[in-house]
This record gives C-alpha cells, sequence and structure tokens, in this order.
C-alpha cells in the first residue's frame, strides 16, 4: 500500500505549492528571497533552535506547522535543530516565565555566535495577555536580547517564515558594503 | 455515612448546573475514608479561594457531578491525596498559590512554585514578598536498587514542544521511574483573570492551552452563562459544536502523525501534517482564524461563520475522511511501526479509572466517559457521538481511540452545519451575581471551569482544569519498564498540555 502511493508522490506534482492558496505563493516567493540573503550570510542554511519561554502552545503548533509539506520549510535552507549548541536562531515563544527565565539564559550561553534571537507571537513580544503577572517578566526581551519581533497569536506559519526571512535580510545588508 | 452523603449533607450553595456544598472543616475531615470506602466517585478536581478549599467530584455511576468546599481553617485542610492519588498535585499546587497545606498529604514537596516569583502565595490574599532567594534544588523520589542512574531532561526539550523537566531513573535500558517536574510555564493566569470582567477573562481562558483553545473557551463560556442563567442563541450552540469538533480534527491529526514520526515512520506524518494543514486553512476561512481562538465568547460566538466558510471545512473534511482508510491500512501493515506502538506505554485500565482519567488516556484504557454524553450538554444531546473506547491500554489503543473519533467528529461537523440554524450567535450579558461551573469535552478530555461572578459581574474566584491533570501521573506509570527510546512515543501517545496544567 505504502510503495505505490510513494511512487504516485513521486511523479505528481509537489504539494508544497497549492494552486490559489496565499499563504503558499507567500511561501515561495519568500523562498527564492531566501536564496540570495542567506547564501551570503551562512551559506544556505539557518539552523533553528525553538524555546518555549511559557506559550499556551499555540504558537508550537504553528511552529511545527512551518514543517508540513505545505510548508516545506527546509526548502529554504531553514531546518529546526535539537540542541541550542547546534543553532544559528533562538525562536523563542511565550511571555518569559520567571520559572524559564534560566533556562532562556542557559540556551542563549549554549548558542555559538553569530546568533540571533527571534521573539514568536504577542506574548513572546511584551508579555501579550499576560503582561503584569508576578510569574512573568514580561516579554522575552527582558530576559534575552532580542534581535527580531514577529507579533501574531499566534503568527501564522507564513508570517513566521517572513519574519525569519526578513531576519537574514536584515543582517546580510552591513557585510555588503 | 458515603462520600456521597457526607458531601450533599453540606450547604448548597446555589451553584448551578452542578450544585456545590459547603462542608464543616470536620465533615471534610471526613472525605478522605468515605472516599477511600466509595472508589465510584471519582476526584475531578481539587482548588482553592483565599480561606476556602474546592474538590468537583463526579459520580460514575450516574455521571452526575457535584462540588464541595470547606473553611481551611487556620491555613489547613484534611488532604484528599489517601484517598485519591489524582489530588496529590492539586494539593500541591493549592500550597504553591494559595498557601493552604493538605494536612495527611502523601507529596508536601512545591509543585508550580520553584522559588523563582517575587511573593511566596500569590492567590493567599496576602502574598509574602520573597526577595531574591537562591531558587531550592528540586528533590526527586528516590531509586534503590544496582545500577540505577539517572536521566534529566528538559526544561527544554530537543523537539518543538514546550517546556518541563523528566527525571529518568534508569537501569541499563529500562525506565525504573520517571518523574516530571513541571510548572516552568506559570503565568499566574489565575490571578489575571480575578477582577476581570468575563468578556474580558474569556482571553485567558482560550490561552490556557492552545491546542484547545476551543475547548476551553467554551468550557468558561459555558461556566459564565451557567452563573447568569443565560440562554445561549442556537445558531452559537451548533458553531460552537463544530469548531469544537474541528479542533478535535486538527489535533487527532496531528498526535497520529507524530506518534508514527516518533517511530521514525514519516509517511503518515507527511499525510497527516497535510490533511490538518487543509482543515486549518478551512477553519481560517470560515472563523478568520486557523485555530479559532478567541471566537467561543461568554454569549455567544463572534464572528459568525463566513459565507462559504461551511464549503471550505466541508471540503477539508472530505480530503481527510478518503484518506484515512489507506493511512489506516498503512499504519496497521507496517510492523516495524506496530512493533513500536503495540504493547509500548502499557496504561493498567485500574491506574486510569483510579485517576479518573479523561480523554483517550481514559479511553484507551478501558475507561468510557465523555462528557459530551454524559453528563452531556447541548447539541451533542440531540446529536450523541458514539463513544470510542478500546482496552489495549497502549500507544496503539491511544490512536485507536484518535482515529475512530476522527471520524465520528468529521460526520458530527457535517451534520452540524447542514443543519445551522438561523439567527443571531451573540447575546449581551446581564451584570449580576452567580456561580457556574462547565464541563466540556475537548479533544484530550473533559475540561472543567469553576467561577464566580459578583453584582457588577467581575470574576471574583475562578479555576481552569485541564484534563491533563489526571493524565500526567499516569504518563509516569506507563512508561515504567518501557526503553528510554520509547519514551517520546508514549509521551505523545499521552500529548498532555503543560500549559494547560501549569496555570
Amino acid at each position: 500500500m505504502l510503495w505505490p502511493r510513494l511512487v504516485r508522490a513521486l511523479v505528481s506534482r509537489p504539494l508544497t505549492d497549492p494552486a490559489g492558496a496565499a499563504p503558499a505563493e507567500t511561501v515561495a516567493a519568500l523562498g527564492e528571497r531566501l536564496a540570495t540573503t542567506a547564501r551570503a550570510r551562512l551559506g544556505r542554511s539557518l539552523a533553528i533552535r525553538e524555546v518555549d519561554s511559557g506559550s499556551c502552545n499555540g504558537c508550537e503548533l504553528e511552529v511545527n506547522a512551518l514543517q508540513n509539506v505545505a510548508y516545506d520549510l527546509e526548502r529554504f535552507g531553514l531546518r529546526f535543530v535539537a540542541s541550542p549548541r547546534h543553532a544559528d536562531v533562538l525562536l523563542v515563544t511565550g511571555p518569559a516565565c520567571r520559572n524559564m527565565a534560566e533556562a532562556m539564559e542557559r540556551a542563549l550561553a549554549c548558542t555559538p555566535e553569530p546568533r540571533w534571537v527571534v521573539a514568536a507571537g504577542d506574548c513572546a513580544v511584551d508579555g501579550g495577555v499576560f503582561k503584569g503577572s508576578y510569574a512573568v517578566h514580561g516579554g522575552v526581551g527582558a530576559v534575552l536580547p532580542v534581535d527580531l519581533l514577529i507579533p501574531g497569536c499566534p503568527p501564522s506559519p507564513a508570517q513566521l517564515l517572513e519574519g525569519l526571512l526578513a531576519l537574514l535580510e536584515a543582517e546580510a545588508a552591513p557585510r555588503q558594503k | 455515612m458515603s462520600a456521597l452523603g457526607l458531601i450533599r449533607s453540606g450547604t448548597p450553595q446555589g451553584a448551578r448546573p452542578f450544585e456545590r456544598f459547603l462542608l464543616t472543616a470536620q465533615a471534610w475531615a471526613g472525605l478522605p475514608a468515605a472516599l477511600a470506602a466509595e472508589p465510584s466517585l471519582a476526584l475531578l478536581g481539587l482548588w482553592a479561594e483565599p480561606g476556602t478549599v474546592h474538590a468537583a467530584f463526579l459520580d460514575e455511576a450516574s455521571h452526575a457531578v457535584l462540588l464541595a468546599s470547606a473553611p481551611a481553617e487556620g491555613g489547613r485542610y484534611a488532604a484528599l491525596s489517601p484517598a485519591r492519588p489524582g489530588a496529590i498535585r492539586f494539593e500541591r499546587a493549592i500550597r504553591d498559590l494559595w498557601g493552604l497545606s493538605a494536612e495527611g498529604a502523601v507529596d508536601d514537596r512545591p509543585w508550580l512554585d520553584h522559588g523563582r516569583w517575587p511573593v511566596a502565595g500569590p492567590m493567599s490574599g496576602n502574598p509574602a514578598p520573597r526577595p531574591g532567594a537562591e531558587p531550592p534544588q528540586p528533590e526527586f523520589l528516590p531509586v534503590e536498587g544496582e545500577g540505577i542512574h539517572q536521566i534529566p531532561v528538559g526544561p527544554i526539550h530537543a523537539g518543538v514542544i514546550e517546556p518541563g523537566h523528566f527525571r529518568f531513573h534508569i537501569q541499563g535500558e529500562v525506565v525504573v521511574r520517571l518523574e516530571a517536574r513541571l510548572g516552568y510555564k506559570h503565568k499566574g493566569t489565575l490571578g489575571l483573570m480575578l477582577g476581570k470582567t468575563a468578556r474580558a477573562a474569556a482571553a485567558f481562558a482560550a490561552r490556557l492551552s492552545g491546542d484547545s483553545t476551543v475547548a476551553h473557551g467554551w468550557a468558561f463560556a459555558a461556566a459564565v452563562e451557567a452563573a447568569l442563567g443565560l440562554e445561549v442563541p442556537p445558531r452559537a450552540v451548533a458553531l460552537r459544536a463544530a469548531m469544537a469538533e474541528l479542533e478535535r480534527i486538527h489535533n487527532h491529526l496531528n498526535d497520529w502523525g507524530f506518534v508514527c514520526n516518533d517511530a521514525a515512520f514519516a509517511f503518515p506524518h507527511a499525510r497527516c501534517g497535510f490533511l490538518r494543514e487543509g482543515v486549518l486553512r478551512a477553519c481560517a476561512d470560515a472563523f478568520g482564524h486557523r485555530l479559532m481562538m478567541d471566537r467561543v465568547l461568554p454569549g455567544g460566538v463572534a464572528p459568525d461563520i463566513a459565507p462559504g466558510g461551511g464549503q471550505a471545512i466541508l471540503a477539508a473534511l472530505d480530503a481527510v475522511e478518503a484518506e484515512i482508510p489507506a493511512l489506516l491500512r498503512v499504519y496497521e501493515s507496517h510492523a516495524s511501526l506496530q512493533d513500536r506502538v503495540v504493547g509500548t506505554g502499557f496504561l493498567d485500565p485500574v491506574h486510569a479509572a483510579r485517576f479518573a482519567a479523561g480523554g483517550f488516556v481514559g479511553r484507551g484504557s478501558g475507561r468510557a466517559f465523555d462528557a459530551r454524553i454524559a453528563p452531556g450538554y447541548a447539541p451533542y444531546d440531540l446529536l450523541a457521538p458514539a463513544i470510542a473506547v478500546e482496552a489495549g491500554g497502549d500507544v496503539d489503543a491511544r490512536v485507536r481511540v484518535r482515529v475512530a473519533e476522527l471520524r465520528t467528529a468529521i460526520a458530527l461537523v457535517r451534520r452540524l452545519l447542514m443543519t445551522l440554524p438561523e439567527g443571531e450567535t451573540l447575546v449581551p450579558l446581564p451584570a449580576r451575581a452567580g456561580e457556574g461551573a462547565a464541563l466540556v469535552e475537548g479533544f484530550r478530555g473533559e475540561c472543567l471551569h469553576w467561577l464566580r461572578l459578583d453584582e457588577g459581574g467581575v470574576i471574583r474566584a475562578v479555576f481552569l482544569r485541564d484534563p491533563s491533570w489526571l493524565q500526567w501521573p499516569l504518563l509516569e506509570a506507563a512508561i515504567e519498564g518501557n526503553i528510554v527510546a520509547d519514551f517520546p512515543l508514549c509521551n505523545k501517545s499521552f500529548n498532555c498540555s503543560y500549559s494547560g496544567v501549569d496555570l
């Protein structure tokens, strides 16, 4: 049952570019941008370590969706890695919970330079609805030096991808002087 | 006196639809012994407010829910954990949040409080400042034996998942004991809800656990509506159920795929991920949000389903339904996959019953409980779904419950959308006092919400209980005797919420 399906998948159109779906078109367009800017700075890949500093897990659902065949993150050379030691980017979701602050700092200390910290989601931007609680410091920026904010509750996979690529462009610019 | 009789002998407090009985401290102290003699009365939750402790019970025979309260004189109350192991983590959390101690508790270690908040007992009414002391090291239950060693994992895990610490005690490859330490995501959710209007506080219920945003949003809204004695328009009821079933579908697809992926079998993961993406995009078309967050509000649903949204959903569901048989054949016919899921992570039905575990964890171990059927609520009273129960108790059984529920949920959404009543979807909330509770079946089990509103419609007391409270401890039982490499598989088959229990 499996092999015929795999063979059919090999000879049919990729699922990754469904006609008429706006997010997929955005993703495809952004993929071309990555090819020029990311190479200049980091070769062709960007390793991302996702850190959840206290989200409701909505952001994790959308970050995981980035890896499904509709978005196929890896075609852009973007991939998730299991350790901050292998990462170029810390993608942090959720408000900076006090109970997570030390783990966040340790993850940053384990991430080699050059590195970028991305705060993804409204909670990571400024604490979101959890702002002012005794249990949170605020946004991710209250604990880590943040390079990029991606708002949204949760940000859609397309927004997340757009943000990651925007970061690459911004970082690549000074090098081109 | 029986535990039921003991609770009903208390003074009714006028909570709807489940009555809350106020017991004396002495009567409450008789509960542990009475509960020990009456295993059919399941503990659903245990929480507090300053000076008072509350418990929710389910009579497994009649599926009646009732609440019990007692004053915590001198900051103490009798522990229920000697009779109900599910109470252990609640008692630890009550001490951390409300500063009330459970006398005779099985476990008195801290739970949510890691010693990193600026105050102790933040919900106690008079939190004590705690200036910058060094956070204490966590204590784990000891294990004795030859060649035992420990594997600490987390709070940050290797995958894109929520943070929590797992302490494994290992003998060779075999897990002798797993202990979870959670609370890393404690956001002070309950404290933030106090003093807010029901409408304003709904955002917190919707963000208790993002994957269950509809179920928790619904449970919260239903508790508010019960407290106010408010009827919701029929169109809103149907739309809530449609969204809740869509949430069940996208999560079950996700879990099915991830279980296969954790057994290094990528094909079902790829297909489930693609089908799920279709469902989420249809949800975005119909409701304006992929996860349908903040769509269920106290008083109804807003905004109404978009024109053409129903067709988008039906098309996405047709694609899912068409592929389930083929995916199931792939799942069943690959020995390398079956070898990983069958017999792995066995949860003894006795444990599932003792903890009153809901959702696929309970139903995968023979506990036939589904809040949609009993105690039941609209619109399921007219569309009672078939309950999916498996007796196997292993990873495979929990997957099979999900696959069966995928099919019933698809049928339910179709019926709901085809018979969608006309009319308004949101009614204004009257500002009046009341106390209400609700039990709503989310994808991972029943969500229990309770709250009390004052005359201005402002929240004075609230508790949101995710089903994971009673499932997390069972993961520790299910992993015992398995190899370490099967932990991700077991964990995904449970898929408990971290945020939901960390509050």
